[in-house]
């Protein structure tokens, strides 16, 4: 014990002397490489990829993978997985087009429909994670699969088209500066996440309950339903991502929002290596989404079709998670 | 009786199996052995005795080959001089084989890949031959008398039948080591969690091994144990040894003084209660885990011990009161509300100003990837947060102010935790307890992993929230911090409370004594 004092202060003095710059190097590094990347890209495709309607198209059409990327970064955060998240999302696009074209029931009442659909797998997941000590990897895939087959029936495999305008004048139509407004709903989403999770005791609980649940129990802090809340937020997002999906299209399929899966993914991992590095994080989550789509975006102008877009995602979350090891000389990554 | 080692034996005397003398080992200056020596005869159960501290593991560890002892000390197997240090694994090829407390068992494998673990690890072969393996293990297992179902789980089969497997286990892995002697099997603290029957059968097997004329080195806490199974037994005491022991010539008063190292004082029955102030805090009829109907009555300002040997149950008694563990039955009295043990969750208890300071601080008291100021603030975050924000910047300031105010260095709330020496985390965790003004305090071996240095920082906290009208109780097995800190003392024995010390009559030795003594009266 006694000599672990000079370690110890050494490994301080280290910290102050080396920190800021590896630090701030770590916190801006997706940034820096984003903002490198578009300038190559503009470069070499100055007529295609440097137009405002290019962008324009990027930030509106990705919203939706932004808001699937912040639902995952809540239970995320709390330690918990949530595989189904994609699939709610799939079947609440397709509820909203069901009740809404089928049945002819207000676009209103068909999104607050799914909304509740969303909160409800959400609070089911939790409970059955909490209440039976399952793992939330075994949990969520099992009702996400099982939320897969339900979209599969209710739709008869069927594209679904024909959804109220009204929907995608809300989401895709109308535009701020050019830029359709789910752009600002997502914004408007990470920072509520960001001041969810920054700025209130509930957003502490939850990285007491990730980081420490042992020690968060014995401090007082009810866990179970903290992780049940995060699911039913998961839930919530994955749902309204959904709605903003139907809007797009003005259609529900009942396989492509499954795509989006393993992109949020990459997306909440590779976000939680900027901005605040080693913490899921709603910016660093937004950042890496327009990051990893920028880039595909600008391959596919050059040329690569479209097989690079899944090669991407999954080789820059690779690269960059081993580059931000190797900055933080390969401690045991945790979130 | 320590001249008998390590000098000339009679011509006749065997070879011994394993001889050790001249041992020393000495840590940042401290001698944890001092000179020590040992001898085991075929075919012999030998104990090793002492208190904590005393050396025992450190000789232990010097024979598995993890430490490596001071120049010139010495030892012999089987007659044949082996230099030191051992290199780790070494032992197998001496035919030497560990128990140690914590088994080495996988729970959620079965009884037969346990067995074959070692094996496993090291053989090339591609196939296994699972029926062949089984029957094997069968008719091992029924050789030594045993009735264990190889392809039960290690979990699902009784804390008794798990010693016994990694005993069976070690014997195997000896006899087919190969090499020269008869082989030497040590048992390191095999029982503490077992009830009585059970110990019957481990001794069973040990009867079993030596019969095969096979050593057994068997180290344990309880002299009752140690009594009915060794042959000899040596005692250490700071880093020497005291005594070597021919069993059946000596009394258990003779093992404790050894232990001690004074006489036994006349057995008292559990002293009453002194006059004490009003009562703050009352257990009542608490049973959880191996604890049965405890009581106790707590006045404000006290300090009161909870010890006895490992598996005695006092370690329990923190969590047991405060949710962390479950209760079976029990009630606590606080601030003139009672509260049903049984159904106690911590954040209840924390309503009720009852703070605990758990033992494992890497696992439940603190989170180390986060910042101090994190930590310190967790159990009063609700207040933190005014106007829709948390005050993060004022909540950072007072982290600091509570650091300085605790002596946690360096003196940075934005440091993460992990990256603070053990005494320093420790003075987080009572900073984020005693900042609420705790009504009654809990504390489980509050400087275990803590420097000296911060010992006596812990002791004047504790001493200082005490001073301020809290309860205070403390469970450990440092005696001399018992002795430090306490006005009263409770030593317990299979769940329940066999003595009572207070004031005057607490010190390191007399906590000793007793706890040692057991059931003994």
């Amino acid at each position: 014990m006694t000599d672990s004092a000079p370690t110890h202060a050494a490994a301080s003095a280290e910290r102050v002397a080396h920190a800021p710059f590896v630090y701030r190097l770590e916190q801006f590094g997706l940034i820096i490489v984003w903002v490198l990347l578009i300038a190559v890209f503009g470069y070499l495709r100055p007529d295609t990829f440097l137009t405002w309607p290019n962008f324009s198209t990027i930030l509106g059409s990705q919203a939706v993978l932004v808001v699937v990327t912040l639902g995952l970064i809540i239970p995320l955060t709390a330690n918990d997985f949530d595989l189904s998240i994609a699939f709610i999302m799939t079947l609440s696009s397709m509820l909203v087009a069901v009740l809404n074209v089928n049945y002819g029931i207000g676009i209103g009442w068909a999104v607050i429909a799914a909304l509740a659909l969303g909160v409800a797998v959400g609070l089911i997941n939790g409970l059955l994670i909490t209440i039976f000590r399952i793992h939330s990897l075994i949990v969520t895939l099992g009702t996400g699969t099982f939320l897969h087959g339900a979209t599969l029936w209710l739709s008869d495999s069927m594209t679904i088209s024909g959804i109220s305008p009204s929907l995608m004048n809300a989401v895709i139509v109308d535009r701020l500066f050019g830029v359709p407004l789910e752009f600002y709903y997502a914004i408007v989403l990470a920072a509520l996440v960001w001041y969810l999770l920054e700025y209130t005791a509930l957003g502490r609980r939850i990285l007491f309950v990730g980081r420490g649940r042992e020690v968060a129990r014995l401090s007082g802090i009810n866990t179970d339903r903290i992780r049940i809340a995060c699911l039913a937020a998961s839930g919530f997002l994955g749902a309204l991502a959904g709605v903003l999906y139907a809007g797009t299209q003005g259609a529900a399929d009942p396989v492509s929002g499954v795509t989006y899966q393993l992109p949020a993914f990459a997306a909440a991992f590779l976000g939680s290596t900027c901005i605040a590095p080693g913490r899921f994080n709603p910016w660093g989550a937004t950042v890496a989404v327009y990051f990893l789509v920028t880039g595909i975006t600008g391959l596919v102008f050059l040329g690569f079709s479209s097989f690079i877009q899944e090669m991407f995602y999954g080789g820059a979350l690779v690269i960059a998670v081993t580059l931000s090891q190797l900055v933080r000389g390969r401690q045991e990554q945790q979130f | 009786m320590e001249a008998s080692v390590g000098v000339a034996r009679p011509r006749t005397a065997p070879v011994p199996a394993l001889r050790l003398w001249d041992l020393s080992k000495t840590f940042g200056g401290q001698k944890a052995l001092d000179k020590a020596s040992l001898e085991i005869a075929p075919g012999e159960v030998h104990g090793l005795l002492g208190q904590n501290g005393s050396g025992k593991s450190t000789l232990i560890k010097i024979l598995a080959g993890f430490h490596a002892p001071d120049p010139g000390s010495r030892l012999e197997i089987g007659g044949a001089n082996v230099a030191l240090p051992l290199a780790p694994g070494e032992f197998r090829k001496r035919r030497m084989s560990f128990v140690h407390q914590h088994l080495g068992l996988i729970p959620s494998l079965t009884a037969l890949e346990n067995l074959l673990l070692g094996r496993l690890a090291e053989r090339e072969a591609w196939a296994m031959n699972w029926s062949a393996e089984r029957r094997a293990a069968r008719a091992l297992f029924t050789s030594y008398d045993i009735d264990i179902d190889p392809d039960a789980r290690v979990a699902d089969i009784a804390p008794v039948e798990r010693a016994l497997l990694a005993i069976v286990r070690a014997i195997t892995e000896m006899n087919e080591a190969g090499g020269v002697g008869a082989g030497l099997l040590v048992l390191d603290e095999p029982t503490p969690f077992l009830p009585k029957r059970d110990v019957d059968r481990l001794f069973q097997l040990v009867r079993a091994v030596i019969a095969k004329s096979a050593s057994v080195i068997f180290v344990s806490h309880d002299v009752d144990e140690v009594m009915e199974i060794t042959d000899r037994a040596t005692v250490l005491r700071d880093g020497k040894v005291a005594a070597t022991i021919q069993t059946n010539a000596a009394t258990k008063a003779d093992f404790i003084e050894a232990i001690v190292g004074r006489k036994l004082a006349a057995m008292t029955p559990p002293t009453p209660p002194a006059v004490r102030g009003s009562s703050h805090a009352v257990v009542h009829n608490l049973s959880g885990g191996t604890i049965e109907g405890f009581s106790l009555d707590l006045a404000a300002g006290e300090v009161v011990g909870v010890t006895g040997l490992i598996g005695s149950g006092y370690d329990e008694i923190p969590y047991l009161i405060y949710g962390a563990r479950e209760a079976r039955s029990g009630t606590l009295d606080i601030g003139g509300r009672g509260v049903e043990l049984s159904k106690i969750r911590p954040r209840d208890a924390i309503r009720y100003g009852v703070v605990l300071v758990p033992a494992d601080r890497a696992n439940a008291g603190v989170i180390g990837a986060l910042p101090v100021a994190d930590n310190v603030t967790m159990p009063t975050l609700a207040s933190r947060f005014r106007w829709w924000m948390l005050r993060r910047r004022a909540m950072t300031a007072e982290a600091g102010e509570m650091g300085r105010r605790f002596e946690v260095r360096p003196a940075d709330p934005t440091m993460t935790v992990a990256s603070l020496s053990g005494g320093n985390q420790q003075k987080v965790v009572l900073a984020k307890w005693f900042q609420m003004a705790p009504k009654l305090i809990r504390l489980d071996e509050p400087t275990q992993g803590v420097d000296i240095g911060a010992r006596q920082t812990v002791f004047r906290h504790i001493a200082s929230a005490a001073s301020a009208g809290a309860a205070v109780l403390c469970a450990s097995s440092d005696y001399e911090q018992l002795a430090a800190i306490c006005s009263r003392v409770l030593i317990f024995a299979a769940g329940r409370v066999i003595a009572i010390l207070e004031g005057a009559e607490i010190n390191k030795e007399a906590i000793a004594e007793r706890s040692l003594a057991g059931s003994f009266a």
